[in-house]
């Protein structure tokens, strides 16, 4: 007993040397927390934007848009912006527990907007982001450049040999991305009888590096891509014309047998934010651009490695008037 | 992964005791007529294939569904639409969702995120150091004080502080939790054998069900956000702390158990003076495997975003930007690394501590104390000033090696990539193809049959049924042709692990000095998320199966290495000398001893390579092996298909059942 009260009293003996020499530094101890930074915090601008939370689905395209978005309204509107990385899928179910306030490149999606706008009415529509998408197939510029014809779906049936790889089983390869894109390919091929083979990459980063390689290597490769994308900066691929897109020719998914439509993309709103009335509602309603301001914004982050932020800074700065024209 | 320490609480029962009596000639026999037994159901198999080839082979197009996967898609929308009126989500995980919530916020605003109106968290990163450094000398010894320490710092210099933290946050809450249920749980899988009867296939579901298949319903159930994350990552993480303190229980000498009872101990005694003590230090190894697994659960919560690391990794990988995935990986080692080796080193405590009392003892207490009181004074003047709390400059480090990381690859992928190709092609048409055509070619029926029957030669009756539990379910989940080409993509990924386990096991084995150079780049491989390895993966063979293979030998054949060289070396020093003596060479010391003699090794070690090349497959989706991983993937990217992504993820975890089942009883006959 007395051996512990012993240790104590060391220990305590310790705790106040030390702390001695604590207060000593903290005498000359530099800026201390909360002196310095007047502007910290988000409590600038008006008080009544509150919390935006903006969903951001991984595709550097969507990026853009949210990290142009998101720098307005902070140093614009004084929200709290909140951006939440999330696929499609899940940030629409957000929209009913009110963890997602907005969705800003939304790529056609019937079946999410038949479920969460017309079935559970948790979302609503906030109107196009002036991009059109593009979808479809591509190949690299040296392919088409070197066989013009390559272009046009006729001719594929010629050049299937080329196409052929490890996984297409003698026939050429289509090579599609991420499970989550919009894809016909499968029907398409069967329904146009082409001697080819839909082998799925898996994901966006496959096929980008997939095409990067070939236009490098001069390798014949043939797949799935769309615009806008930052990717186009770096290689500019050749879109390939498909039997021509009529209104109702893609009802059946099973009997599609021409082009995809152009996307006009669009944003998505939780409905309980649409009727909120912050500031930033309207940003996003308001908010509207061209696929060439994207790319810019785009390349700044994926080719030039800026952050979204300083990117977001970069473009407002040097278009003020369109950015004007959102907050007006 | 982790799988490992289920071996070794298995109930080590010889499968017929009539075999091991049997005179050694007799045993030779009984093998190479188990061996022609294999060699008949194969050929058989092989011959019916060339008749039969192409029929009934259950083939499912991506997009197409069974009645199953539409029934889970309705059972996962009517969930999605009642969540707001259902009681079970209003007082149960709206109720769980809060608790964990508010765990995970408190931790973080302690150390990651900026809290109560500061702009810094409440400790920075100094204090955080700081405890490290005192926490790991406590626990452990002062040489992982200083490994912890100069980790953290490390974090820091690589730019990467508050991620590091948010992902330290994260995997500090999801431990305690798994922690809070998974002891009792084991204590209680340890006492009771019923119990652990129960508990076993619900841990092997755990384990083996790929993380993307319950990702989305976890945020149907406890919304986006930290609680997601955290109940995703413990949903891995559990498991092995529960094996690991069930074995320890058990592994108690029953004598001890028995001296205590004599003396008159009740149930309770006995356990909380007896049974647990001596079991604390092999339950710290669970924990060690717990925080690891859920290290490795960092980049998949970050889709459903979780803070940190993960998310810089993720990120990265969309604009395939190699260099800074690569130094968010890194930190994520380094992060394992120190955690591994404080928790281990507090093991080997427990150990020395019961043993031994030397004079350190006395000096010990007053140690601490004065520890504690630097350790709050760094605490609270990270608290107060800004240098203290955040941590000083660009982090340099980082971009150093961010641009190595990439000039590195670049390198790789100009100069490698025609040989890669050309090894790719050669492995693929000669051995994967063909062998992929026999499996998803032949007859459901066909290929069920010859499964069954090759678990009865190999494991016994008890195989044989799993088997065919195993190979029914399959056909009931719809995906029976994409596990058929999952499998052969597996089994060619096993053949090479096993490949490279050998050659390597045996070199580490025969050579300290060769292991001790080896082992930690083995580590980094077991830690280091795939994701940041796929670009340069794809540059160098394309997106195709075999680059899913790689990825998964990457990952699966550390773990053989370890297990063989752990073999080798176990092989007594007198019978290599022996063997010495009456003149072998090298190559029959080790064809002829070392190996025969390791066989328990080599088994246990094709186990653990499947079940880590089939952990695997989901990443192979993303790389272009298709099959199932790209259905559990597609199942997490589109409501339509979710049904199809939960069947496919089942169907992964019925072959990883199915093949662990077998090897395990095929290990114990050899090993019997």
């Amino acid at each position: 007993m007395a051996r512990q009260a012993r240790q104590w009293r060391v220990g305590a003996a310790g705790i106040a040397g030390v702390a001695v020499i604590g207060l000593t530094l903290s005498a000359c101890g530099g800026a201390k927390v909360g002196d310095s930074s007047s502007d910290a915090g988000g409590s600038g601008g008006s008080g009544k934007c509150g919390t935006f939370n903006l969903a951001v689905n991984p595709w550097v395209g969507y990026e853009a848009n949210a990290a142009v978005l998101a720098y307005v309204a902070e140093q614009d509107l004084g929200c709290k912006v909140t951006k939440k990385d999330l696929k499609e899928e899940i940030a629409w179910q957000g929209f009913g527990t009110g963890e997602v306030d907005a969705v800003v490149e939304n790529w056609g999606h019937d079946d999410l907007k038949k479920k969460y706008i017309t079935d559970q009415k948790t979302a609503v529509e906030a109107g196009p982001t002036g991009n059109e998408g593009l979808i479809g197939w591509y190949v690299p510029p040296w392919l088409a450049k070197a066989h013009p014809d390559i272009l046009d779906w006729n001719n594929l049936d010629k050049y299937a040999a080329e196409f052929k790889t490890s996984e297409s089983g003698g026939k050429g390869q289509l090579l599609d991305g991420d499970p989550s894109f919009v894809t016909n390919d499968e029907a398409l091929v069967k329904n146009l009888k082409l001697d080819y083979k839909v082998v799925y990459a898996g994901s966006e980063t496959a096929l980008i590096q997939t095409f990067r390689k070939a236009e490098k290597d001069k390798e014949w490769v043939i797949g799935y891509f769309y615009e806008p994308q930052w990717f186009m900066s770096e290689v500019p691929l050749k879109k390939v014309k498909l039997p021509e897109y009529k209104t109702g020719c893609d009802a059946d998914a099973e009997k599609v047998n021409c082009d995809y439509p152009v996307y006009k993309l669009d944003k998505i709103v939780s409905a309980k934010f649409a009727k909120s009335g912050s500031p930033a509602y309207d940003l996003v309603k308001n908010f509207t651009w061209t696929n060439d301001d994207q790319n810019v914004v785009a390349k700044y982050i994926a080719v030039d490695k800026m952050t979204p932020e300083a990117a977001a800074k970069k473009w407002v700065e040097a278009n003020r008037d369109k950015v004007d024209a959102w907050i007006k | 992964m982790t799988v490992a320490v289920e071996k070794t609480e298995k109930p080590e029962k010889p499968q017929t005791s009539g075999a091991v009596e049997q005179p050694a000639p007799a045993k030779g026999v009984r093998r190479v007529s188990r061996s022609m037994l294999v060699a008949a159901i194969l050929v058989g198999w092989l011959v019916l294939f060339l008749v039969l080839r192409g029929k009934q082979n259950l083939a499912l197009a991506a997009a197409d569904l069974t009645d199953l996967h539409r029934w889970f898609n309705d059972v996962n929308d009517s969930i999605g639409a009642n969540r707001n009126s259902n009681p079970l989500f209003l007082y149960f995980f709206n109720e769980i969702r809060l608790v964990i919530d508010s765990l995970v916020t408190f931790v973080q605003e302690l150390i990651s995120q900026p809290s109560a109106g500061r702009p810094v968290p409440q400790i920075g990163w100094l204090g955080v150091v700081g405890i490290a450094g005192y926490v790991s000398w406590a626990v452990g010894n002062w040489r992982v004080a200083l490994l912890a320490v100069a980790g953290f710092t490390f974090l820091g210099l690589q730019g990467l502080w508050q991620e590091s933290m948010d992902t330290l946050a994260l995997t500090v809450s999801a431990v305690f939790v798994a922690l809070v249920f998974a002891i009792p749980l084991g204590v209680w899988a340890g006492l009771s054998d019923r119990f652990n009867r129960f508990v076993t296939p619900f841990l092997d579901l755990m384990q083996t069900m790929p993380t993307f298949v319950y990702l989305a319903p976890l945020t149907l159930f406890f919304q986006i956000g930290p609680a997601s994350a955290t109940i995703a990552t413990l949903i891995y993480a559990a498991p092995p702390t529960i094996r690991i303190t069930a074995h320890a229980i058990r592994s108690v000498p029953e004598t001890t158990v028995e001296a205590a009872d004599s003396l008159g101990a009740t149930r309770r005694q006995s356990l909380m003076k007896v049974l647990l003590p001596m079991s604390k230090r092999t339950v710290v190894m669970g924990v060690n495997q717990t925080i690891m697994a859920a290290l490795a659960m960092v980049t998949i919560a970050a889709l459903i975003d979780a803070p940190g690391l993960g998310k810089t990794v993720v990120q990265a990988l969309q604009t395939l930007d190699v260099g800074t995935a690569f130094n968010a990986g890194l930190a994520i080692v380094v992060m394992a690394i120190v955690l591994d080796r404080v928790t281990t080193a507090a093991s080997a405590r427990e150990e020395t501590a019961r043993f031994s009392k030397n004079r350190f003892i006395t000096w010990r207490r007053p140690l601490l104390a004065a520890g504690a009181a630097v350790t709050a004074v760094l605490a609270y003047l990270s608290h107060t000033y800004l240098w203290a709390a955040e941590f000083p400059g660009e982090g340099s480090t980082g971009s150093t090696i961010r641009s190595t990381a990439d000039s590195v690859t670049t390198w790789v992928q100009d100069n490698l990539s025609g040989v890669t190709n050309a090894f790719r092609d050669a492995l693929t048409n000669s051995l994967l193809n063909p062998f992929q055509a026999l499996l998803t070619d032949s007859p459901w029926w066909l290929v069920g049959a010859a499964l069954i029957a090759l678990a009865v030669v190999l494991g016994g009756w008890r195989a044989g049924i799993t088997t065919a539990v195993c190979v029914g379910l399959l056909v009931g989940t719809g995906v029976w042709s994409d596990a058929m080409t999952t499998l052969a993509s597996t089994l060619v990924a096993t053949v090479l692990v096993m490949l490279l386990g050998v050659v390597f096991g045996v070199w580490m084995g025969r050579s300290a000095l060769v292991d001790r150079l080896l082992r930690p780049s083995l580590d980094a491989a077991q830690v280091m998320p795939p994701f940041v390895y796929l670009v340069p993966f794809l540059a160098l063979f394309g997106a195709t199966r075999f680059t899913a293979i790689v990825a998964a030998v990457v990952y699966a054949a550390p773990v053989a290495m370890k297990i063989i060289a752990d073999g080798v070396r176990n092989v007594p020093a007198t019978t290599v000398e022996a063997a010495t003596s009456t003149g072998c060479n090298t190559w029959q010391i080790i064809t002829k001893v070392q190996l025969p003699m390791a066989r328990g090794a080599l088994t246990l070690a094709t186990n653990q390579g499947l079940i880590y090349v089939l952990s695997m497959v989901v990443v192979g989706g993303l790389v272009g092996a298709g099959a199932l991983g790209y259905d559990v993937v597609a199942g997490f990217s589109q409501g339509q298909l979710f049904g199809k992504g939960l069947a496919a993820g089942l169907a992964i975890v019925l072959l990883g059942v199915m093949f662990d089942r077998i090897t395990q009883a095929a290990a114990r006959r050899t090993s019997a």
